[in-house]
């Protein structure tokens, strides 16, 4: 573990968070969105706000992959799910997301063949070794999983595996951020980049946020550390009166991406005219379905799913949690009609989704906040 | 303070009601998985339906084992205690299904400060096992039983039809005898109490998914499952009115049995995530799931709250033994806020410590 303790050291995260107070103006309010919901699990995970200046704010993002997945889609995995023949496949994170009819975990326990599994490989595995039955993969995930879902359709019709398809959700990330920079009721001071993501895409399509929007965006990895020291860089730029995209995550992360990743995605997937996003609504062009050439691997072909447009519940405030337009504990629900146990809406499931994050690990934030508003 | 503070306060005020809060009935129509991992779906099972039908004292202090006493007074006091087995795989690294039903069973009686004695094993067996494996499983529960010094006293065999279980399940009750005046309950928690755990965390049920496969990784990790009366014993002697409970952290992990404390003591609990020891190859395999080994099954560790003057006496006695030489003292109880644990990340900030709706799922990413 050495290669992540370095990352995680307190001494160094005591000396950084010296010189990010140094560099925050007294009395200014900065605002800093961390998009990827990996960032939002490590801050709350390692009680990262604990050491941040009162002056900064860190806001939660939209790229949790389980949040943004919209109820009606989740109705339509229930339905494949349900079909007798069918293993339906599916990473842990997704068996306790509600649909009008209860979660995977559920539909598990009412009868339906559900299985977890770590990559979608394991799922093609599965496939291979129950030639009598239909496997489905619920393919969800930002362009960080989708190559995985990429390589994998490819190794299908490789080996010929047609026993199996993939209930593809793929988003990508642009969209979304274009869409929050768009909403009005938010004043952002800079991002905090996905870096799992930017392994895959790169740096170059962030550059709108610098150019058009005028917001520094320092793309960061995931140790507390690598968090610190990307509220660092991006303290650095205003303070320099810089505005650019930067990579602290240099030893992940390329400025030209994994080219080889993007060209099995754009060899399998294409993108949708529109795709409903939960909380977000229908943003155009903003998420990926097989290529016809897969047909025979595309499960929304093969199976017959409702696809009915489901709204969200009403007390349900998952869209301005995603926009990081209010905090969690701000939902009319959070904590109490709302909570792990019994999760409404997608943000507390998933341990990426910042109601999760926060109802988990930060109920004491308080402190802070109160430090930061007196 | 702004208006926004105090009502972020009041939302935190309102769900730290609401969690304290009975449950009382079950939202759920099916049992889930989630209703046997042990956290908060497990305990709202227990709560809405097994403790609201077979209600009483005893029943109501939801130890590792009842307390009972036979005969008049003078006779001794009795702890008696059930627990059933349903790992897969059956034989794993470190152990399995055979000595895990006795050291499981065992433990939950020396939790309860008893010497153990006398267990009951039932077998529930499908089709077509083979016969082999039995006996090795019962060679195991034979090797276990002679080495936490208990005698299998009564038995039962079911066979079920194929695919009506997977291979086996075996259940053991057990009674032991308390040698000792001491009251171990949470209840006798008090602020400045010291937490202490008798070893590395998480060691059982890494193990456990790692040998499911599937998973791709090569560690080289053991089960933790050993009989605990020994070291429970030295802890005892070494602690005396000191030692306020014990308790092994099985399913839901560390996280989940401080939990179940801080809500029996209606008092916090803060650890110092530096101080729990876990192993680095526990650590390295649940950093790549993204799961916390917090939350992780144990099978051979014990958790215990001491007197802060009894610290270091119970320290030295559990590090004295074979099974506690990575003992520590892991943290401390404080007044405030009450029934939560707390955690101070080696990072430096500090966070909640909440138990599990159900079983930790792993990241997507």
């Amino acid at each position: 573990m050495r290669f992540v303790d370095e990352y995680r050291s307190g001494d160094v995260a005591r000396s950084l968070a010296e010189r990010i107070a140094a560099l925050a103006e007294p009395g200014r309010r900065y605002k800093f969105m961390e998009v990827c919901g990996g960032h939002t699990h490590a801050i709350y995970k390692h009680g990262i706000e604990d050491l941040l200046p009162p002056e900064v704010e860190l806001v939660h993002g939209p790229g949790c992959p389980v949040c943004v997945i919209p109820m009606g889609r989740q109705d339509d995995a229930l339905a494949i799910a349900e079909r007798s023949e069918v293993i339906f496949t599916t990473f842990g994170d997704m068996m306790r997301v509600p649909s009008t009819r209860g979660s995977l975990l559920d539909a598990k326990a009412r009868g339906a063949d559900v299985r977890m599994v770590y990559s979608p490989l394991d799922a093609l595995k599965i496939a291979r070794d129950n030639p009598d039955r239909e496997v489905v993969f619920f393919a969800i995930g930002f362009e960080t999983t989708a190559p995985s879902t990429a390589l994998t359709l490819l190794r299908a019709r490789a080996e010929g595996t047609t026993n199996f398809s993939m209930f593809a959700n793929h988003v990508t990330i642009i969209p979304a951020i274009r869409a929050i920079l768009g909403s009005p009721d938010l004043r952002l001071d800079g991002f905090i980049g996905p870096g799992h993501v930017s392994t895959v895409i790169g740096l170059r399509p962030y550059r709108f946020i610098a150019r058009d929007f005028g917001r520094p965006v320092v793309v960061s990895g995931f140790e507390p550390l690598d968090v610190l020291q990307g509220v660092y860089m991006i303290l650095r730029q205003l303070a320099d009166g810089r505005c650019e995209v930067e990579n602290q995550y240099t030893r992940v992360v390329r400025d030209e991406g994994n080219p080889r990743a993007m060209q099995a995605i754009a060899q399998t997937m294409e993108l949708r005219t529109t795709f409903e996003w939960r909380g977000l609504g229908f943003i155009s062009q903003s998420a990926l379905k097989l290529r016809p050439e897969f047909a025979d691997w595309d499960a929304e072909v093969r199976y017959e799913v409702p696809g009915v447009r489901v709204a969200d519940p009403k007390a349900c405030q998952c869209g301005e949690v995603l926009k990081g337009v209010i905090k969690p504990w701000e939902c009319k629900v959070f904590g109490t009609a709302c909570t792990p146990e019994r999760p409404i809406g997608t943000c507390m499931v998933s341990s990426e989704g910042a109601c999760a994050a926060y109802y988990n690990y930060g109920r004491l934030s308080r402190r802070r906040e109160s430090a930061a508003t007196t | 303070m702004t208006d926004r503070v105090r009502s972020e306060q009041d939302v935190l005020d309102a769900i730290e009601r609401r969690r304290r809060r009975p449950h009382v009935k079950l939202l759920e129509q099916h049992i889930t998985l989630a209703h046997g991992a042990g956290g908060k779906s497990t305990h709202a099972l227990v709560e809405t339906l097994l403790l609201r039908e077979l209600r009483n004292p005893e029943l109501e202090r939801m130890g590792d084992s009842a307390l009972v006493q036979l005969g008049n007074g003078s006779a001794p006091r009795v702890a008696f205690t059930t627990d059933s087995f349903v790992v897969s795989p059956l034989f794993f690294p470190g152990g399995d299904i055979g000595d895990l039903a006795v050291n499981g069973t065992v433990n939950d009686l020396a939790m309860s400060g008893a010497r153990p004695r006398f267990l009951t094993l039932g077998l529930i067996i499908e089709e077509g096992f083979p016969i082999a494996d039995l006996e090795r499983v019962v060679r195991s529960i034979a090797a276990a039983a002679r080495a936490a010094d208990v005698t299998v006293v009564a038995g039962d065999t079911k066979v079920v039809e194929r695919g009506k279980a997977d291979g086996l399940y075996a259940s053991t009750a057990g009674l032991g005898v308390v040698e000792h005046g001491l009251e171990l309950d949470p209840s006798g928690i008090r602020p400045g109490d010291r937490v202490l755990v008798s070893g590395s965390i998480g060691d059982h049920g890494m193990a456990i998914m790692v040998a499911r496969g599937g998973l791709d990784l090569e560690v080289d990790l053991e089960s933790d499952t050993a009989p605990l009366h020994e070291i429970a014993a030295a802890l005892v002697a070494a602690a005396g009115d000191g030692l306020r409970c014990m308790r092994d952290p099985t399913r839901g992990g560390l996280a989940t049995v401080l939990n179940e404390l801080a809500v029996a003591a209606d008092a916090a609990i803060v650890i110092d995530e530096d101080a729990v020891p876990v192993r680095p190859e526990v650590n390295g395999a649940c950093e790549i799931l993204g799961i916390d080994p917090l939350y992780v099954a144990n099978e051979g560790r014990l958790a215990a709250v001491v007197a802060p003057e009894a610290a270091d006496d119970a320290l030295a006695a559990l590090r004295e033994h074979p099974l506690g030489r990575q003992a520590a003292v892991v943290g401390e109880v404080r007044a405030e806020p009450p029934a939560m644990v707390l955690l101070n990340t080696a990072f430096g900030g500090s966070r909640v410590v909440d138990m599990l709706a159900g079983d930790p799922l792993p990241r997507i990413c």
